[in-house]
Formats: C-alpha cells, sequence, structure tokens
C-alpha cells in the first residue's frame, strides 16, 4: 500500500519535474508569449468582465465593488423605453437594404468583370474599384459632404438643373438610407469583388466546355454553371453579413448624422455612443451594447444552421 | 477556354461585350472621380471653385490653400500626431503580435489548443464600446497618445495569419539549427525572422493602413482637441463646422480659401495612402485570400 502511494508521488513528482524542465528548455517560448497575454487579459477580457455594469447602477468613484446591483433595471429601461422601437427599425432597415442592395453589387460586378478578357482593361479596372476601400470614412464623409452639400455640392447643382429642385441631401431624412448605400457601394463593392473573383477562377473548365457542347449561351452558362460554382461562396458571406446586421458600421453612420436626421440615423451603434459617452450613462450603454452582440451572435448560429438544413457547408 | 469562348461568340455575346466594356469602364471612372476632383480643386483658387461647378483641370494653378494649411499649427500639428502615432503604433502591434503568433505556432507549447480557444473567443465575442472605453479610463490612458494605440496592439485576425504563416515554415529547417548548436531565442533571430520578411511587411501595411485611417479610438479617447490626429480634425474642418475656424488661426491678413482648405486637407490625409496604393493593392488582396482559406 505504501509501496504505491510512494510510487505515484514520485510518477507526479516526476512529471512536475519534467513540466519544470520542458519550460526551462523552452524558456523563450514562454516569455514571448507574456506581452500578447497581457494584451489579451488586459484589452480584450477585462473589458468582457466589465459587461457586468450593465446589471448595475454603476457610479465610477464606487466602482464594481460598490456600485448597486439592479438586475435587469437597464434592459427594461431600454426595451420599454422611447428609443427602442426607433433605433430597431432604424438598424433593421439599414441592414435590410445592405443584404438587398450592397450585399450583391461585388457578386454582379465580380460575375462582369469574369466575362472581360482583356487582361490589361481588367487590371485598370480592378485598381480603380479597390482604391476607395483603403480610405477612411472620414475622407467618404467629407467627399460626401463636398459633392452634396446645398451651397456649392456639384451633385446638388446637376439634380437643380435636371429637376429644377433643390435636394438637401444632408440633412433630409429621406435622402439619409440613399446616401448611406450609394457611400457603402462606393466605398467597398470592389473591393468584394475580390473573394468572388477567387471562388470564380475556381469553378471547373470542364463544365464549361461540356455546357457549350450542349449549346448553351452565355447567360445559360452563367445561370447554370457559374452561379452554384461559387454558391458556397455567397452562402459563406451572407452568413457573415447576417452575423454583423447589427453592427451597422459606427464612423460611417455617426459622420453622416446631423440634428436634422437624427430620426432615420439613430441606430445601436451610435446610440451606445451617445449614452455612454456623452450622457456617461455607463451601465445602460452598456446593456444596449450586450443586447446587440448576443443577438449577432445568435445571428451568425441561426443563419448557420438555416445554410445547413439547405446543403451548404456554412461556416462550421 | 479561350478557344470555344470565340468560336461560340453570338451575336447577342458580342453586344454584351461592348456594354460591359462601357459599363464597367464608366464604373470604373465614376469611382475615381470624385477624388480627382477635389485633387483638381485643391490647386484652384477659390474664386473657381464657387464659380465653375465641376472640373477635373483648374484653369489656374495655385498652391495657396496648401500654403494657407501649412501656415497653420493646428494642421501641422495634427499630422505629425498622425504620422507618429501610425509609426510607433505599427511598430507596437508588429511587436505584440509577432512574439504572440511565434509561440502559439510551436507544437511543443503546452496549453497550446487551450491559448487557441482563448483567441478565437476574444473574436467572437468583446466587452464592447463601453466596458473598453472605462478599461481605458482606468488605465489612465485618456488623452495619451497610448491610448490609440495599445488597445489594438494585437488583431486577432492578422495574428492567427502569422501564426498559419509560422507553422508553413518546415520543421527540418528549425532542426537542422538545433543540431548546428542553435539556441530557441537563436532559432527564432536567425531561422524564423529572415524568412518573415514578407510577412511582416504584409501587417505593417495591414496596421499602418488601420491606425492612419483610425476614427473611432480618438473619438473616445481624446477629449483635449490640441491631441486630435488627422481625421478627427478632417471631420470638424468638412464636416461639422466651418474651414477656417476650424484651424483657428486669426490672421486678419490673410483670407483663408474656405472652400481649398477642405479639398487641400482631404488630399493630404489620403496621400500616404495613394503613395503605398501599388502595394496596398498586391499584399491585401493576398491577405484576405490566405483569411478566407482558413477561415
Amino acid at each position: 500500500m505504501q509501496e504505491i502511494t510512494g510510487k505515484k508521488a514520485s510518477v507526479k513528482n516526476s512529471k512536475f519535474k519534467d513540466t519544470l524542465n520542458h519550460i526551462r528548455q523552452n524558456k523563450v517560448l514562454y516569455i514571448l508569449l507574456i506581452p500578447g497575454l497581457l494584451y489579451f487579459l488586459l484589452f480584450k477580457y477585462a473589458p468582457m468582465a466589465g459587461i457586468v455594469i450593465a446589471f448595475q447602477d454603476y457610479v465610477p468613484y464606487l466602482g464594481i465593488s460598490g456600485s448597486q446591483w439592479v438586475g435587469l433595471d437597464n434592459f427594461r429601461q431600454l426595451f420599454l423605453g422611447n428609443d427602442f422601437i426607433r433605433l430597431l427599425s432604424n438598424t433593421l432597415i439599414i441592414a435590410l437594404l445592405n443584404i438587398v442592395i450592397v450585399f450583391p453589387a461585388p457578386i454582379v460586378l465580380a460575375l462582369l468583370l469574369n466575362e472581360i478578357r482583356g487582361q490589361i482593361f481588367k487590371k485598370c479596372v480592378q485598381s480603380s474599384i479597390y482604391l476607395p476601400h483603403f480610405l477612411s470614412w472620414t475622407i467618404v464623409a467629407s467627399l460626401s459632404t463636398i459633392l452634396l452639400s446645398v451651397d456649392s455640392g456639384v451633385i446638388t447643382e446637376l439634380v437643380q438643373k435636371f429637376t429644377g429642385q433643390t435636394v438637401n441631401f444632408l440633412s433630409d431624412p429621406n435622402w439619409f438610407r440613399p446616401v448611406i448605400i450609394l457611400q457603402s457601394i462606393w466605398k467597398e463593392c470592389g473591393w468584394g469583388t475580390i473573394i468572388y473573383l477567387a471562388a470564380l477562377s475556381g469553378v471547373d473548365q470542364e463544365q464549361y466546355e461540356a455546357a457549350i457542347m450542349d449549346g448553351a449561351g452565355r447567360f445559360k452558362r452563367t445561370w447554370h454553371v457559374t452561379l452554384p460554382g461559387i454558391r458556397s461562396t455567397i452562402v459563406v458571406m451572407l452568413i457573415l453579413k447576417c452575423g454583423s446586421i447589427l453592427n451597422t458600421g459606427f464612423d460611417q453612420i455617426y459622420l453622416m448624422t446631423n440634428s436634422l436626421n437624427r430620426s432615420v440615423a439613430d441606430v445601436f451603434d451610435t446610440y451606445v455612443y451617445t449614452m455612454g459617452i456623452t450622457n456617461a450613462a455607463y451601465s445602460y450603454s452598456t446593456a444596449v451594447g450586450l443586447f446587440k452582440s448576443v443577438v449577432g451572435v445568435a445571428l451568425v448560429m441561426l443563419t448557420n444552421k438555416i445554410a445547413n438544413l439547405l446543403g451548404e457547408d456554412g461556416l462550421y | 477556354m479561350n478557344k470555344l469562348h470565340k468560336m461560340h461568340n453570338t451575336n447577342a455575346g458580342r453586344v454584351f461585350d461592348v456594354f460591359n466594356y462601357i459599363f464597367l469602364g464608366i464604373f470604373g471612372i465614376i469611382m475615381v472621380l470624385p477624388f480627382i476632383y477635389v485633387v483638381a480643386g485643391s490647386f484652384s483658387t477659390e474664386l473657381e471653385l464657387t464659380t465653375r461647378s465641376f472640373f477635373i483641370w483648374p484653369h489656374t494653378f495655385t498652391a495657396s490653400s496648401y500654403k494657407y494649411i501649412f501656415s497653420t499649427n493646428t494642421f501641422i500639428r495634427s499630422l505629425l500626431i498622425t504620422i507618429g502615432v501610425t509609426v510607433i503604433g505599427t511598430l507596437v502591434q508588429l511587436f505584440f503580435s509577432f512574439t504572440f503568433a511565434y509561440p502559439l505556432s510551436r507544437k511543443q507549447l503546452k496549453g497550446r489548443n487551450g491559448l487557441l480557444n482563448f483567441v478565437i473567443f476574444a473574436m467572437l465575442f468583446s466587452g464592447g464600446m463601453i466596458p473598453t472605453y472605462l478599461v481605458v479610463k482606468g488605465l489612465g490612458l485618456l488623452d495619451s497618445y497610448w491610448a490609440l494605440i495599445l488597445p489594438l496592439a494585437i488583431s486577432p485576425f492578422n495574428l492567427m495569419i502569422i501564426k498559419n504563416f509560422f507553422q508553413e515554415i518546415p520543421v527540418e529547417l528549425e532542426e537542422c539549427a538545433k543540431m548546428d548548436g542553435c539556441t530557441e531565442a537563436g532559432i527564432l533571430v536567425r531561422v524564423f525572422l529572415p524568412l518573415s520578411k514578407p510577412m511582416i511587411a504584409t501587417m505593417s501595411l495591414f496596421y499602418a493602413v488601420g491606425l492612419w485611417n483610425d476614427f473611432m479610438s480618438p473619438l473616445l479617447y481624446m477629449n483635449d482637441s490640441t491631441k486630435w490626429p488627422i481625421q478627427l480634425l478632417l471631420r470638424q474642418i468638412t464636416v461639422s463646422s466651418s474651414a477656417s475656424t476650424a484651424l483657428a488661426e486669426y490672421d486678419p491678413s490673410i483670407v483663408p480659401p474656405e472652400q481649398g482648405i477642405k479639398f487641400a486637407v482631404i488630399v493630404v490625409a489620403t496621400l500616404p495612402i495613394l503613395m503605398f496604393y501599388p502595394f496596398l493593392q498586391k499584399h491585401f488582396a493576398k491577405g484576405m485570400m490566405v483569411g478566407s482559406v482558413k477561415g
């Protein structure tokens, strides 16, 4: 009996020694881990722990331990408050427009580019349509302001010439969403083609040849060979898009919001900023943010499930 | 393939081709047209900007808008801040990302899977804007330039790309170096570092563009407007207030070119992106493919 426990202890001891030896031999590896670990703990996991203030009435000088717990009061305030319906509908309308208009744009563009056989022309078009992706939203907003301003904007003047009406694109609430959608297409639609062009180059050439032999024209080939060939890529991109449906893009919306179009411009992201930073309602805005990210994760899982049911591989 | 295409090019197909070329040509031009206008506008006179509506070539060339913005302290200061944050920030990000990615790529590291899950979870779920703000505030980083750098020190997505890159380096190289009596640190410096030069170049561009364009961090963390980087100054000049008051230089003898200032500031804020654009296009497209292949 004693012998056995002794053996166990010595096994344990030698295992511990092995680990110690291992660490000593690879100490460089473990030292290198330190800065990255600290980063993740401090700037990723500490904020995650900080989410608990969503269930508190957080007062900065009392800290998390001193502040009062209020349960779901902040969420109640959000769901029963006057802002919720407006925020949700603004966010969902922009998200829907993004999925219906902005999402298919690069697919169409990639299909058109794929039909171009002049390599130099193709390269030129690609270089030009990729460029806006690298510009910041501040630049995009500035360009929009210059082009669309009432007193000197080029586009405003053009519209005035043709229709005789002065449209205030920047502050008319009816024009907020079209401007946002156009900006998004201008900035990201070209860049979005990269992934589809790569998928298109992987479509089986033999199927094309077979389709040609069967007498299929170019439109039929696109419909029956090309599109099915890139379907799984489209599905994966759609899942990713749906998962970020509530991420309407803080920078863009924030920069295009002004006091006149606020009624249609307020979305969850900008609302969190206004409530949290401008009004210092830390607990309430954290609750709003938490609601947003939980719905986001749920949406990714849901769309993935639907994709699986439809016989696609999806993300996982 | 091309032969087959040609063989079966019907009339309808040819008509489509013509329209396709025209459409994509126009589309390509529209993408860069606003920018060409802004460059042209930045070199023209205030009078021309207010009287002519759209042009891509100014009648009279003048650099007065540039002269004006470079005569103001506000503009030069915020340009220098952005350059400084971008350069130092990129170095910090490279250091944090590469030192963390290397051990994560080594099979002999104990608890490697746990660490990978630790990273992946942070990619899926985040604390959100306000809790992160409170952490930065708690660390006393508000109004410090480090607030623009440290919270972004590692992009988990880039980290995974670097890790995968390290993993693809053949084990034999490492074993050979060990046989030759190389220490663990020596292997890193003499084997891995020289091999990862292209990866370092790609990541520098990824990180530098992100820092140069960053709008949200300064908006959140910089209350002191004398510490604003160029993106915030740009917003103030073009979107929210008049250009000359934003630059706040009260010299009554100079009438500031109100419109020209806006154009010139946009051009300066875009210049680095344009200068590196050929590299950016190549490296970013590659990086996007790596990311998408690995999921």
